[in-house]
């Protein structure tokens, strides 16, 4: 059976999270102190030596956000740290900052010494406020300790970290919408450009990285570019968190080297699918991610080879899915997010989002034609080149790789076969 | 999307406490969150009278506190009860039986999705995904996460807060 590797988990429920002091002699803030010693452009060039790419969904380069921050005219600057987690199927996020917040923290810390700024921002999603007092805690801790504050570790460079929450919305982890509602505004997204690089926060040149992204700046800097591209794939260097979720027999938080089967991991470190049901399809990245069938799982976990599938590796999620559901169900059930948590600002997602939704839902409750087929495609189309941000983007993903992948199951719904779980929705009755 | 409207009256006593919330953050439009958050955990809902008073103490407009309070999902101009009951919608939920288990609790309180019971304790509501996917079906009451549910223990789980037999 395939090993987990643990860096970034290292430290779950082995130390106490709040206590500053247990993650230093867990070996923690080394990073930090190595990159104490060394100026912004040497911390760039071994981010960049690394292959770091970021964890949210998008996999940039973190170098290059580093790069462009730190080259914007405006000296004052901002680091973000997006724990809006936000996507249906991730609890990565929560699990770092629940198990060891002085990791991002750190992370952070690197991030800004990097960019040279002194101010950096954790946006929290409201559905983790339980994680508040344990943040609070943590940071109060390393603060005492001084690796968070004035004059850090005596090198003359200051950082601070605050919090600020959310209150339930999903297009908030986009980062532009994020920094409007840290700005006390409706989180919609900005028109780019400025990019975040020249102006994000408060209109000041910004750096926002995932929660996962800067809990692997410690060990890059504490172990070197060498050691992390010793893990992982040539394009996809590291390990990568992987949420496994759904009709599995072992559910939760995995640690492993980029590049991983999804076979293997499915079936042999979480046990396949329980109670003598067959896979049906498997949805990675999220809501947002591709939905594939169960001949097409025999796939390497790394960034490019899922973007190959037509998917993205996103931030991890590994959804399961026996065939006592319904893929057409299940696309029912990702478009009424969308179309719930289009922000309303641009038309396309705003409007094609909802119509997206009614084409499925004809199509479900058996009163779907061919037709609708190609009008949802070209629907698809307009969305993904025209709306203003990646929830647009990203809605009609499990649509277009649900069509493909399981054009049979659509053709039955047309054909007003019983489906007896679009059925019991107000589908069609026999 | 339907037009959401101010539909709840607040006391005097109590925006002389939403005032002594917002007073502080006067010429800091980016705290408004922090302080409608506050303002949340004392009063049932945004209520005009409310805005008006944050929207005069930060010096900001009132259109502005209520085009924030519209855009999330968990501010609300309508009064709701005291537990908030957050059912997961999303799709990790949906594939292990989140249907069965919302159905159990609206036939429990005898309210629909969206509803608060008659004596406003309970207030029922679908949410986007929780993050508690490894422990799917989830829900949320308040502040609480609770996984790994089916109908009969989130029969339980419910009917302990019906007890109040919650710290």
């Amino acid at each position: 059976m395939m090993e987990e590797l643990h860096v970034l988990l290292k430290n779950r429920d082995v130390i106490d999270p709040t206590s500053a002091q247990a993650y230093v002699d867990a070996g923690g803030y080394q990073g930090l102190r190595r990159a104490l010693s060394l100026s912004p452009k040497e911390i760039i060039e071994e981010v960049r030596r690394s292959g770091l790419r970021g964890r949210g969904g998008a996999g940039f380069p973190t170098y290059r956000k580093m790069e462009f921050t730190s080259q914007a005219e405006d000296p004052v600057r901002y680091i973000v740290c997006n724990a809006d987690e936000g996507e249906p199927g991730t609890n990565k996020d929560r699990i770092l900052l629940s198990t060891d917040p002085c990791a991002v923290f750190e992370g952070m810390a690197i991030a800004a010494r990097s960019v040279d700024a002194h101010v950096g921002f954790i946006y929290l999603r409201a559905e983790y406020s339980y994680l508040m007092p344990i943040l609070e805690a943590a940071l109060k801790s390393s603060k005492e300790l001084g690796y968070i504050g004035k004059d850090i570790l005596g090198s003359g460079f200051d950082f601070e970290i605050k919090f600020r929450s959310g209150a339930g919305a999903y297009v908030c982890g986009e980062e532009t919408a994020l920094f409007e509602s840290i700005e006390g505004k409706r989180g919609e997204p900005r028109f780019r450009p400025p990019f975040p690089s020249i102006r994000g926060l408060f209109g000041k040149p910004t750096m926002l990285n995932n929660v996962e992204t800067l809990a692997n700046l410690p060990h890059i800097l504490k172990n070197g570019a060498e050691w992390y591209r010793s893990i992982g794939t040539e394009n996809s260097p590291g390990t990568k968190l992987f949420t496994v979720c759904g009709n599995v027999n072992r559910r939760g938080i995995f640690e492993f080297p980029m590049g991983i089967n999804l076979k293997e991991l499915i079936y042999d470190v979480c046990g396949g699918v329980p109670d003598g049901r067959q896979l049906l399809a498997v949805q990675t990245g999220g809501t947002s991610g591709a939905i594939i069938n169960a001949d097409q799982i025999d796939m390497t976990l790394d960034i490019d080879s899922v973007s190959a599938s037509g998917g993205r590796l996103g931030c991890g999620t590994i959804l399961v899915i026996d065939d006592s559901n319904c893929v057409v169900d299940i696309v029912l059930n990702n478009l009424d997010f969308f179309r719930e948590e289009s922000c309303g600002k641009c038309t396309p997602c705003r409007e094609g989002g909802t119509q997206l939704y009614n084409l499925v839902r004809r199509i479900s409750e058996g009163h779907g034609t061919v037709q609708d087929l190609e009008n949802i495609e070209s629907l698809a189309w307009t969305l993904r080149t025209t709306s203003l941000c990646g929830l647009g983007h990203s809605t009609a993903v499990p649509v277009l790789t649900s069509i493909q992948n399981f054009r049979d199951a659509y053709l039955r719904h047309i054909d007003k076969d019983f489906c007896p779980v679009c059925a019991q929705e107000g589908g069609h009755r026999k | 999307m339907s037009q959401e409207q101010y539909s709840y009256k607040t006391p005097e006593s109590l925006l002389v406490e939403v005032a002594d919330i917002a007073a502080p953050y006067r010429d800091r439009p980016e705290m408004l969150m922090k302080v409608i958050t506050r303002v949340q955990k004392i009063v049932p809902a945004f209520s005009e009278e409310v805005a008006r008073v944050i929207a005069r103490e930060m010096d900001i407009t009132l259109t502005q506190v209520y085009s924030f309070v519209t855009f999330y999902a968990m501010l609300s101009v309508k009064p709701r009860g005291k537990y908030i009951i957050r059912m997961c919608k999303s799709a990790p939920c949906h594939v292990r039986g989140a249907r069965e288990v919302v159905k159990a609790v609206e036939d429990q309180l005898g309210i629909s999705m969206g509803e608060t019971t008659p004596d406003g304790r309970f207030t029922l509501e679908y949410c986007p995904c929780l993050g508690l996917c490894d422990s799917s079906p989830a829900l949320m009451i308040n502040d609480r996460a609770y996984g790994n549910l089916n109908p009969q223990s989130a029969r339980d789980l419910i009917k302990r807060y019906i007890r109040e037999d919650v710290e």
